[in-house]
């Protein structure tokens, strides 16, 4: 893929990825953002009402700082980024060296439920990146 | 790094306003915010300290409208200006497609000018950008402090110790009065288009 620009067809079989393993699960939002802080996709429930391009900033900033703090301790990265909330929690996961994928849901749905879903998308993401 | 969705006809374009602390980065942003509010989707993002100082950015999201059938979407950011944060500031410049560059022109500050320049050199270069090749404007801020007898920099000055050789265009500036802001703004929205559609298309 050449990134920096996806095409129609891209966007649309992530999308689609999305919806079939997270929003089907109940996430009220999943968005899938560059380092840079860029959005690449969003998706909701279509009940909620983020603003994702502030969100995808400020994403994409406390991202990267976890990322250097882990290199601090001498850890290669943290491999879980989760903030719980009364209401709503979001869980941060890298899907390479360029692309992060956000999961915003409510307490109805379990971490770690959520956790095989996110890992099971990202790996058909990854394969759909690859072969283009 | 723009970012191009063809399928929404969307482009992202990140612009970093970049310079020593107290220089007037973030004044810029609230004198944008302020006066181009139907251009503004979204509140202006800042994460400050309880000093009021930038501890990690602002962040305003600004509408261009369409180019060639494209929504183009500027993110503006801001970098924090105090030396002891260079970690985060070099974060802020990931992926960046324009930079304003803004000079304190207050005749005190003429070496805080220089140094932060030859950083934001060394922090493209961590990312392999170069500034001699990076989209730059040069704002001379707080030209408004003549007026009130305070010492400032007579812009040959600051154009020979920051400009020489870069030869970008420069503005004289206020971000208090809003003197040049959209100036400064217009111009490097322009430069990073250009560029971007050399690069693209
Ligand atoms: N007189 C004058 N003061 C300015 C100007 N721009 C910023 N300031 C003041 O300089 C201080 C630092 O400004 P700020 O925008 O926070 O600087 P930053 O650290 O670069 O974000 C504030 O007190 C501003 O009011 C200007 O054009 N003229
Ligand atoms: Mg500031």
């Amino acid at each position: 893929m050449n990134y920096g620009i996806v095409s129609q067809e891209q966007i649309e079989k992530i999308d689609s990825i999305l919806t079939d393993k997270l929003i089907k699960l109940g996430v009220d939002c999943v968005i899938v953002i560059d380092m840079a802080g860029n959005i690449i996709t969003a998706k909701d429930n279509s009940e909620s009402k983020y603003d994702v391009y502030s969100f995808a900033a400020l994403a994409a900033g406390n991202f990267a700082t976890v990322d250097a703090m882990a290199k601090l301790v001498g850890e290669e990265e943290f491999s879980l980024l989760f903030h719980k909330g009364q209401e709503s929690s979001i869980h941060f996961s890298k899907i390479d060296e360029e692309l992060l994928l956000i999961s915003m849901f409510g307490q109805e749905i379990s971490l770690g439920f959520l956790r095989l879903n996110v890992v099971d998308a990202i790996e058909q993401i990854k394969r759909l990146w690859n072969k283009s | 790094m723009s970012f191009i969705n063809l399928k929404e006809k969307v482009v992202q374009v990140k612009i970093v306003y970049y310079g020593p602390g107290r220089c007037g980065k973030t004044t810029n942003l609230e004198y944008i915010n302020r006066t181009f509010r139907n251009q503004i989707v979204s509140e202006m993002v800042s994460l400050k300290t309880h000093g009021d100082r930038t501890l990690f950015f602002d962040f305003l999201p600004f509408n261009m409208g369409k180019i060639k059938g494209y929504d183009i979407k500027i993110q503006l950011y801001t970098v924090p200006g105090q030396v002891k944060y260079n970690a985060t500031r070099k974060l802020v410049l990931r992926g960046v497609d324009g930079i304003v560059f803004v000079a304190d022109a207050m005749a005190k500050q003429r070496e805080k000018n220089i140094r932060s320049l030859n950083q934001l050199h060394e922090n493209l270069l961590s990312y392999k950008e170069s500034i001699f090749k990076i989209p730059l404007v040069m704002q001379y801020n707080k030209i408004d402090l003549k007026e009130h007898g305070i010492p400032i920099l007579p812009t040959e000055v600051l154009q020979k110790d920051l400009n020489s050789r870069l030869q970008v265009p420069h503005f004289e500036a206020s971000a208090v009065t809003g003197y040049n802001v959209a100036a400064t703004l217009k111009k490097i929205i322009a430069s990073t288009i250009i560029s971007i559609q050399k690069k693209l298309f």
